[in-house]
């Protein structure tokens, strides 16, 4: 992998990690009184997965987006603005963390709802077909996603129009409290793509090289007209379900196994053997921890939205008063 | 002008034809409605696939969910697709999307987004067909904030209507009665509109006021025409967008007859009667001449034996008696 592309992953993951630990800390000293869905685990395969993207191509993703939506490069200020609440959010606070938007980045859905974005995702890949754009849309959800019947539909679909979407699995190993192996009897989601007749791929996902590499073969597919491809980027979720949530159902061997495999370390290890010296790492992660203050700031600094906001929105003209 | 006369099914396809004319963004998406198959279980799309291709007309798998979703992501994408969804009970199946998504994308998303969408859909009493293909479901989509409700009684109505639901830039159910598939009209000229929100008086009158919509505008027009020769003056709005309704015409009407009754073949109980007879109490009490008469299917499935079906939904004649029990109220 060139340096260029590496710097670019470390970059976006970094981008990743420091804003989600900036949330935490938000969490945990009762600045902020959110649900919070902690991203910590699943840094690395988002940044390589939108490192592979253009700016605009689309993405949906899921309430455990915001490393999705980071590294596809929505501003930190109207994130965390959105998260808070106010009006100069992303969706002007009406929205919040499981419903994150920004068109401008390529960041068309976020839902709550497990399994939704795949089928949505199609749509916008089909648009991208008729009119010949180029652009590649991802989908991103995790391993419990594909045991509802969207799942299946949309794959479906996707390989039977040969539409240009990713499906981008996160398998981190539970679908909410429940353990992989507890609510899916295949060994890996990748069967489900054969099932359609479509590529599927697994990847370690805390390999940089390695996913990167998977999701620029995927992505040059869609664009190329190729088709769908599942990939299946094998991660943890290091935090449990949500952030505070006790995690106590998970077996030690397998918070053991999950502290062995954290994505962070090991990448900036991989850039130190790639001559990135310590130095300019620290100081990437430096200028990051600014604008994450910075976009703290701008957040909290933000007016709340107008109770008038209730009536804009639901359809194009307002609802009169 | 007469002898130009066309089916609804004729009026739909002229709107849906003409849209796609004149915009590539408008596709169209369901089971069976591609030329292989047909062009549709009711012939809605006919031609439409030779004139615009496979592209633009998409027959797709038995996957209300992934129908829907694909329409929601292209309307995102700013293109204006139609979703056909055969029979109204099916939509059951892709609530998600139209519930949690389709409706809430443009709010949630702060304006951001919006979804221009039409879900078009067929269902209706009568002909039969039992309790999982007949349902009138537009209550439940009524009560969701951020979705429109259209649904025409005539084939002039039914070609204007879809183009506005087509060139809407927010999600619109638009619900097709079997029934009237096969009325014969007057044919409206090319380009016909008629604007959602927009009720119209369908028989005018002075002392009792029927508002309904979709097919029971015919029951009521016939028992209109019946009553006057009793002496009873009936007023027929036909709603056409069932939600958010042309309150302003509802008002005025009933201000004018002094008495309402208020008819669906859905299932009368919280129908969308109940709202609309709930806003004259709130805002006309004082000048109602009677309580708002009710009207609406019965409290079952709707049931196959044609006797029973017949039972279910309301009679022409309790739609009679509903008048003559506002015309005869005593405070």
């Amino acid at each position: 992998m060139n340096r260029d592309t590496l710097l670019d992953i470390y970059t976006r993951t970094m981008n990743v990690a420091r804003a989600d630990e900036k949330m935490r800390s938000l969490l945990m000293t009762g600045k902020l009184a959110v649900v919070y869905y902690t991203v910590r685990g699943q840094e690395l395969v988002s940044a390589a997965m939108m490192a592979a993207l253009e700016p605009s191509d689309y993405l949906v993703t899921t309430y455990r987006g915001q490393h999705d939506q980071i590294a596809k490069g929505v501003p930190l200020n109207l994130l965390f603005a959105e998260i808070a609440g106010r009006a100069t959010g992303t969706c002007k606070g009406k929205g919040g963390a499981m419903h994150i938007t920004h068109p401008e980045t390529g960041v068309m859905v976020t839902t709550g709802v497990v399994g939704s974005g795949l089928p949505i995702a199609n749509g916008l890949a089909l648009t991208s077909q008729n009119r010949g754009d180029g652009r590649v849309t991802v989908t991103c959800f995790g391993d419990g996603a594909t045991n509802i019947g969207a799942f299946h539909e949309a794959m479906n679909m996707a390989q039977l129009w040969n539409l240009p979407v990713i499906f981008f699995c996160q398998n981190n190993r539970y679908g909410e409290h429940t353990a992989f192996a507890d609510h899916t009897k295949v060994e890996s989601i990748t069967a489900r793509a054969a099932a359609y007749g479509m590529k599927g791929v697994q990847v370690d996902g805390n390999d940089a090289e390695a996913m990167f590499a998977v999701a620029k073969e995927a992505v040059d597919r869609a664009r190329a007209g190729q088709g769908p491809t599942l990939i299946e980027a094998m991660c943890y979720r290091m935090m449990g379900h949500f952030f505070g949530a006790d995690f106590s159902y998970m077996p030690k061997e397998h918070l053991d196994e999950m502290a062995a495999a954290d994505p962070l370390p090991r990448l900036r290890a991989l850039m130190l053997e790639h001559q990135f010296t310590e130095a300019e790492l620290d100081a990437i992660v430096a200028g990051i921890d600014v604008e994450v203050e910075a976009a703290v700031q701008f957040a909290f600094d933000s007016p709340f939205p107008d109770e008038s906001e209730l009536r804009k929105d639901v359809f194009e003209e307002e609802i009169a008063a | 002008m007469s002898g130009n006369k066309i089916s609804m099914v004729t009026a739909l396809n002229r709107a849906i034809d003409e849209a796609m004319a004149e915009d590539e963004g408008v596709i169209l998406l369901g089971e069976d409605v591609g030329a292989k198959q047909g062009g549709g279980v009711f012939k809605v799309s006919a031609g439409l696939t030779e004139k615009y291709g496979a592209q633009r007309i998409r027959a797709t798998p038995i996957s209300e969910q992934a129908i829907m979703g694909a329409c929601i992501g292209a309307a995102l994408a700013g293109f204006r697709p139609i979703a056909e969804i055969m029979l109204m009970n099916f939509v059951t199946v892709a609530m998600d999307q139209i519930v949690n998504h389709a409706a809430k994308l443009r709010f949630m998303s702060g304006g951001q987004t919006n979804v221009p969408l039409v879900i078009r859909t067929t269902t209706g009493v009568g002909v039969g067909f039992g309790g999982q293909h007949s349902d009138m479901l537009e209550a439940w989509f009524a009560h969701v904030p951020g979705l429109k409700i259209v649904t025409p009684s005539n084939p002039a109505d039914a070609q204007g209507l879809m183009r506005s639901a087509i060139a809407c830039n927010d999600p619109v159910i638009f619900i097709e009665n079997i029934l009237c598939y096969g009325i014969q009209a007057e044919a409206p000229p090319a380009g016909h509109r008629v604007p959602l929100g927009k009720a119209a008086t369908a028989r005018e009158g002075s002392d009792c006021s029927i508002i309904t919509y979709g097919r029971t505008v015919l029951d009521a027009l016939e028992v209109a025409g019946q009553l006057a020769d009793d002496g009873i003056s009936v007023e027929v709005i036909d709603l056409r967008t069932i939600a958010p309704y042309d309150e302003e015409a509802v008002l005025a009407s009933v201000r004018k007859t002094g008495r309402a009754v208020v008819l669906h073949e859905a299932v009368k109980a919280y129908g969308t009667g109940a709202e609309i007879s709930a806003r004259l109490h709130e805002r006309l009490f004082n000048e109602l001449k009677a309580p708002v008469q009710r009207l609406g299917g019965a409290f079952s499935a709707v049931p196959m034996a044609s006797a029973l079906e017949q039972a279910w939904i309301p009679s022409k004649d309790a739609i009679k008696t509903a008048v003559h029990t506002a015309m005869n109220w005593q405070k």
